[in-house]
């Protein structure tokens, strides 16, 4: 499994708390629209993925993720920056 | 989405507000009596969520002084610095202010939340990194929003994570803006700056540090944390406000750094805000005499909020980790906060309610502000006002932050 499936799989087990019951999350999920996360949760949620992967992950980019693909994408990113 | 959808939940959630009472984030103020006392609906309240520290905002002096500048330079400046030209209080009150911290560079700006504003935008752009801590004030945030800079957090008062952060940057360290607050607004809680401090020192980035709770309440001469730990020549930037210990409106940041008094030709809030109107400068002035010659209230503040602070720890109340003049009272439940300030609203005394996002980790709480001005009497009409309403209002107390 490549690099990208590893950090899409600990995604989903750090989003899978947040999904509706009987929700599959997938890489075209969305995480406002789909997983109902407001801002304040995003936040947090942006500090446990810092810590889970090791990486500092600037604010700037959230406007960027809509998508649980386009968070990893970011994360393997700033993995390889950092 | 049409464009003012958005705006429906927000009536939605002031609605259900509206219903539990008083809608609490639009009480009037008819008169104000004094710095701790107004009438609303035509009753006497006591203020205990005005951050008017050291209650300044009616002494005579300041009062006079305002006053006197009204009558001698009019009611507003109706311009900025940049178009209109400065007014001689304006210069005034930056020397002053630079030499009551001992430093070289002073730029005021018309509000608090713009002098973060102003600071961080010019201070920081494309290439450059900002670390700020979690907790810090929205008008850090909204600072941080106006800059190409990459913005980074790290975990409240965590200087094992803001060194983590920093090794991570490597070389872009240097080109690093640290900001924390020296007192965090919502719990009352201090920043471990000495720790910081020596984190910024050894990995050679710059710090900003808002000392907008601190000014008049910390150090020898009430010049905030920094003077407290004894840290202010590491500090780059302090940035401060003249709406809480010194009873008016305004902000203003000081610096050693010579770059300081070139920020003035960049920074948008300040080149684009009208100055501060001369009475806010004259009674600024003579309130940041008073704090320099009368350490006494500064003794009487921490008294006052020790005592009420120990009062409601006494009550079992769940509160901010450590006594400061600001007092969180925190809750597990929205409803419960909202009842409790209204039961504290009917028995004659304000405070601040804040709800979530406002409030770190998702808290709900009351926010009382303590002030010098507050007589004993009203600290004991305070705590038995708390202590009526826990008797009345079934509670479930969050745990301790």
């Amino acid at each position: 499994m490549g690099r990208y499936d590893d950090t899409l799989l600990i995604l989903y087990e750090i989003l899978r708390p947040y999904a509706q019951d009987g929700q599959i999350l997938s890489e075209s999920t969305e995480l406002i629209k789909d997983l109902d996360l407001d801002s304040m949760k995003v936040m947090q949620l942006l500090l446990e993925i810092e810590e889970r992967f090791d990486i500092s992950i600037p604010l700037n980019i959230v406007a960027n993720v809509q998508t649980i693909r386009d968070f990893a994408r970011q994360i393997g990113q700033f993995v390889k920056q950092q | 989405m049409a464009l003012l959808e958005k705006f429906r939940r927000v009536d939605e959630a002031r609605q259900a507000l509206a219903r539990t009472g008083t809608d609490p984030f639009r009480v009037t103020f008819e008169r104000v009596l004094s710095p701790t006392e107004a009438v609303v609906n035509g009753r006497r309240m006591i203020l205990a969520g005005t951050n008017n520290y050291l209650g300044l905002t009616f002494d005579p002096e300041c009062v006079e002084a305002a006053a006197k500048a009204v009558r001698e330079f009019g009611t507003g400046t109706t311009g900025s610095r940049m178009a209109n030209g400065s007014f001689n209080g304006h210069l005034l009150l930056e020397r002053e202010l630079a030499d009551f911290y001992g430093r070289r560079w002073c730029v005021v700006f018309s509000t608090g939340y713009l002098a973060n504003l102003g600071m961080i935008s010019v201070l920081t752009g494309p290439g450059d990194v900002i670390l700020i801590d979690t907790d810090c004030h929205a008008s850090i945030y909204d600072g941080c929003r106006m800059t190409a800079a990459e913005v980074i957090r790290f975990r409240h008062n965590d200087v094992g994570d803001l060194d983590k952060r920093l090794k991570r940057l490597g070389e872009r360290r240097v080109n690093t803006l640290i900001i924390a607050e020296s007192v965090y607004s919502m719990l009352g809680d201090l920043a471990p700056l000495a720790e910081i401090v020596a984190l910024k020192r050894k990995h050679g980035a710059f710090l900003l540090l808002d000392e907008a709770h601190s000014l008049g309440l910390l150090g020898a001469r009430g010049r905030g944390l920094s003077e407290e730990v004894g840290v202010e020549d590491e500090v780059d930037f302090i940035v401060g406000t003249f709406s809480k210990s010194l009873g008016a409106t305004g902000g203003f940041c000081v610096s050693d750094h010579d770059e300081m008094e070139l920020t003035r030709y960049a920074s948008r809030p300040y080149i684009f805000s009208a100055s501060p109107c001369p009475s806010v400068i004259a009674s600024t002035r003579a309130a940041l005499r008073i704090l320099h010659s009368r350490p006494e209230l500064r003794a009487q503040l921490w008294s006052s909020a020790r005592g009420l602070y120990g009062r409601l720890r006494d009550m079992e109340f769940s509160l901010g980790p450590e006594p400061s003049p600001i007092i969180a009272v925190l809750f597990d439940r929205t409803e419960e906060v909202i009842a409790f300030w209204n039961g504290l609203f009917e028995r004659g005394v304000y405070v601040n309610m804040i709800l979530p996002p406002a409030a770190p980790n998702g808290a709900s709480l009351l926010r009382c502000s303590v002030s010098t001005a507050h007589t004993p009497d009203q600290i004991q009409q305070i705590a038995e006002a708390f202590a009526s309403v826990k008797a009345s209002v079934p509670s479930s107390p969050a745990a301790d932050v």
